[in-house]
């Protein structure tokens, strides 16, 4: 049996049984965020390209033009997702990149903090927005 | 010792052989890499066209909530971004997204396992070159279009 196990995973580890058993890293969230960070990437892949062939298309239309399509419900729907989803792809991606490369840590965390409180305000603003279209 | 208010430092401090401590060298950061490489260059323009898109996406805040305020202020947004900063800022923003986008599969497809070796990362890089020109002539094309029409 044990000639089965991977010389790798022989070696001395330095992590407690319990940090292993739990495999949740010094952030504590595990993999989280990177798999958010997929997640949300493979959701606004299609979603990008829509909308950006959906501006293109209505390149100069009036308002007129442009509020009732932003109205119709299957487009709606679409552009609230795209808000959602886009906002906290931003927000977990600004994050990493804060991390990076603001120091002190104190003000790495504000930072962070303030990006997500304009994410969430950007994100509600326009979602209501789109909201106000359609009903 | 001067008090650190970064916990991030004590995995800063290494030691030599010897066992006098040594500052360890910094992970990738723009001055040791040779940013004309495919690897860096793609890597870090990943980076820079997410960041500006964040910002971007201000803009299309602003685009939804002056079409829920009425005509006057869509009005306002569309003097804006028919005036020569306001294009240049959309075709910039253009450009920007379908780099991200594009560079963003190839991200993905790497996470799934494929086309690490350095001979496919530098014919992906040019394939997300190439396309993300493309890609944004196609844009605005259709956009020139619908607009002339
Ligand atoms: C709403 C529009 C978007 C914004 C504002 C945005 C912004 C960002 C930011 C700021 C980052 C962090 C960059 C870094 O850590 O270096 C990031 C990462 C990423 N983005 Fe986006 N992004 C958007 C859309 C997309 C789309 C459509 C894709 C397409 C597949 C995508 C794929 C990715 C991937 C894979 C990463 C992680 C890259 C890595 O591992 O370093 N993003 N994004
Ligand atoms: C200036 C250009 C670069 C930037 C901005 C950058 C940024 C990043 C970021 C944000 C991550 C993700 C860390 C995470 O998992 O949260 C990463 C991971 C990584 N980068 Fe880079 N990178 C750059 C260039 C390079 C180069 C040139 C190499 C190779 C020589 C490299 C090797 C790696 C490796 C091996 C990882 C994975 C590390 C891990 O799993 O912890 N990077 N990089």
């Amino acid at each position: 049996m044990s000639e089965h196990i991977p010389a790798v995973n022989r070696q001395t580890s330095m992590q407690s049984g319990l940090g292993r058993v739990r495999g949740s890293g010094s952030a504590r969230n595990g993999t989280h965020h990177w798999w958010m960070q997929r997640v949300t990437s493979i959701a606004l892949l299609p979603l990008t390209i829509w909308l950006v062939f959906s501006l293109a298309v209505h390149a100069g239309d009036p308002w007129e033009v442009m509020a009732e399509w932003i109205g119709r419900p299957f487009n709606a729907v679409l552009l609230i997702v795209l808000i959602g989803i886009g906002f906290h792809h931003t927000e977990a991606g600004l994050q990493v990149v804060i991390e990076d490369y603001i120091r002190p840590e104190r003000r790495a965390m504000v930072a962070g903090l303030v990006i997500k409180a304009i994410c969430l305000v950007l994100g509600l603003l326009s979602a209501l927005a789109v909201v106000r279209l359609a009903v | 010792m001067a008090h650190n208010p970064d916990a991030r430092e004590a995995l800063m401090i290494g030691t030599r052989t010897d066992g006098s401590t040594v500052r360890r060298p910094l992970s990738p950061h723009l001055q040791v890499y040779d940013m004309l490489q495919m690897s860096s260059l793609t890597s870090i323009m990943h980076r820079i066209t997410g960041s500006i898109w964040s910002v971007g996406m201000i803009f299309f805040v602003w685009w939804l909530s002056a079409a829920a305020a009425g005509p006057e202020a869509y009005a306002t947004v569309q003097w804006f971004f028919g005036g020569f900063i306001g294009l240049i800022m959309l075709f910039g923003l253009s450009a920007v997204v379908w780099y991200h986008t594009l560079n963003g599969v190839r991200h993905l497809v790497w996470d799934a396992g494929y086309g690490y070796d350095i001979p496919t990362t530098y014919r992906t890089g040019w394939a997300t070159a190439i396309a993300t020109a493309v890609m944004t002539v196609v844009t605005w094309i259709v956009a020139i279009i619908a607009w002339a029409s």
